[in-house]
């Protein structure tokens, strides 16, 4: 059960009554802290003195918060989320890589004789911003982030789903003209930026994404170009086989993560 | 006022802060840091040092930046080696580098908000901390101007508001106060001592004056070791007028480097 303080107490104690022992002080102070009825009934007992002064801290404390800046609010706007999720660095590259693609559209639609090259580099879109994601050349706050608990996996991935929240809808409207199946632009897209992701905790994700870039470039792109005919990597039925490349390889470079904690010399 | 949280009042199982045995650590193919003995508790140090004594390179493995190739490094009790994870003491980390890079288009709220962010703060305390880390710097006025248009010594003070934005137990400055005048040396200092309070602070300078003034402990380190710890009182006595330097602090630092040298030649002569 709680005992309030009588009316009596509550004045003496407003009055700064000396009679009032200590112990019953800290017992009505602990007592007001909890209780919103006792401090209505405190604020009916106060002295005039101890309202004057309550009206000089009040009109002081009004004056210091006229006279300093306002606190800046939560702003979550769109420029937070482009400062947080697309780092600076990135546009540049992200704009080269819708660049490609429409030239490869073009391409497509002037050149009718060929393979669709959008469906040929579809799978190289994000390399190049996966590269540049996490690399201290790349990021002029580097030092700096990577003394923070979210540095190595957390801002790669971040870096990298904000690469691939722009390849992929620059990709489905590079590759709608083209007739060519979706699954087959998307798959091998994500199969390779878990690829370089895995080879990347090896030998660093920069090289990793050049050396995929290199492979793809002279193993398929070229060949096919040359015969003028789909690969067969990229032929349809494939679309499975890359629907199960790409999950093992998600799956191989989530057990591979801890190679991104820390800084290491390949990046 | 900041609330205290559970973490901070809770015992420490751990001696000292900042703890190195024997600590090795790469600079390039270089050990910069090669058999280095270090033992930190709470206040302020100061890292002391002739150029390419090694104190950048401790600096970045101190803040988990690179990996030691050799030896035991512990912050506030976590072993930091290649395998352990680093994230509980990284979050209780801040850090100055030497030369720190920054996003040019941001303004200094977004650029201290961004790394309160990286440094996983709770998402409703970073208003409150990036205003306070800048008020605390005295960039109060400039908060929301872009970083590109803001002088060295400015730059410098938004650097420190990012790294006492998280209120960290380990603060580690390469040197801070390059570019910043002597009035707002002056109010740092006071800051340093501020969180030199119930924080490990490390600032790494090649200023004697300052160590003596902001600082509890001096730290002196030449080609990777560990020289000599002590108060700045006791770094003052080292010297007498026979010594380098302006001020007893300098005279001191000289002789205690003259002396190593001498020891080390010595050493290297009975080797041969």
């Amino acid at each position: 059960m709680i005992t309030h303080p009588t009316l009596a107490q509550i004045d003496r104690y407003a009055a700064g009554d000396p009679g009032l022992d200590e112990p019953s002080v800290w017992a009505i102070e602990v007592h007001l802290e909890g209780c919103a009825d006792c401090r209505a009934r405190l604020a009916g007992s106060t002295t005039m003195d101890s309202r004057a002064v309550i009206e000089r801290v009040a009109t002081s404390l009004d004056r210091e918060i006229a006279a300093t800046p306002a606190p800046a609010g939560r702003s979550w706007s769109w420029s937070v989320l482009r400062h947080r999720w697309l780092v600076g660095t990135l546009l540049p590259w992200l704009a080269m890589t819708a660049a490609v693609l429409a030239c490869a559209a073009l391409l497509g639609v002037l050149w009718t004789g060929l393979p669709s090259v959008v469906l040929l580099i579809a799978p190289l879109a994000p390399l190049p911003g996966v590269a540049v994601a996490w690399h201290r050349r790349a990021d002029p706050a580097w030092e700096l982030i990577a003394a923070t608990p979210a540095a190595g996996l957390t801002t790669l991935l971040r870096r990298t789903a904000a690469v691939l929240a722009f390849v992929i809808p620059a990709l489905a409207v590079a590759g709608a003209g083209t007739g060519a199946s979706l699954a087959l632009m998307l798959l091998p897209c994500l199969a390779f930026t878990a690829a370089a992701l895995l080879l990347g905790t090896l030998v660093g994700v920069r090289r990793a994404a050049i050396g995929l870039i290199a492979i793809w470039t002279l193993a398929v792109i070229a060949p096919s170009l040359a015969a003028a005919r789909v690969p067969v990597v990229l032929a349809a039925e494939s679309a499975r086989s890359w629907a199960l490349a790409t999950a093992l390889l998600i799956i191989m470079a989530l057990f591979r993560v801890n190679g991104f904690r820390r800084l290491s010399h390949h990046d | 006022m900041r609330a205290v949280s559970a973490v901070e009042t809770a015992a420490t199982t751990h001696p000292w802060a900042i703890h190195a045995e024997d600590l090795q650590v790469r600079a390039g193919r270089h050990l910069a840091v090669n058999g280095l003995d270090l033992a930190l508790a709470t206040g302020v140090h100061g890292l002391l040092g002739p150029n390419g004594a090694g104190k950048t390179t401790l600096m970045r493995a101190l803040a988990t930046v690179v990996a030691p190739a050799g030896g035991r490094l512990a912050l506030l009790g976590h072993p930091v080696d290649g395998r352990s994870d680093l994230r509980p003491v990284r979050r209780t980390l801040g850090y100055l580098p030497q030369h720190f890079g920054f996003y040019p288009r941001f303004t200094v709220r977004e650029f201290v908000g961004y790394m309160a962010w990286l440094k996983e703060m709770p998402k409703a305390d970073i208003p409150a901390a990036v205003q306070r880390s800048i008020d605390r710097v005295g960039l109060t006025a400039k908060a929301d101007a872009r970083l590109k248009t803001l002088s060295g010594g400015m730059l410098r003070r938004a650097g420190i508001a990012q790294a006492i934005v998280n209120d960290p137990r380990i603060l580690l400055l390469d040197e801070p106060t390059v570019g910043l005048d002597p009035e707002q040396r002056l109010d740092f200092r006071e800051l340093l001592r501020d969180i030199g309070t119930d924080s490990c602070v490390l600032v790494s300078t090649h200023l004697v004056e300052d160590v003596v003034a902001a600082c509890t402990d001096v730290v002196l380190v030449n080609e990777g070791r560990l020289v000599w710890q002590g108060t700045p009182e006791v770094l003052a006595e080292q010297g007498d007028q026979g010594h380098a330097g302006d001020s007893p602090a300098e005279r001191g630092y000289s002789a205690i480097l003259r002396r190593h040298r001498a020891e080390a030649a010595q050493r290297k002569e009975a080797l041969a």
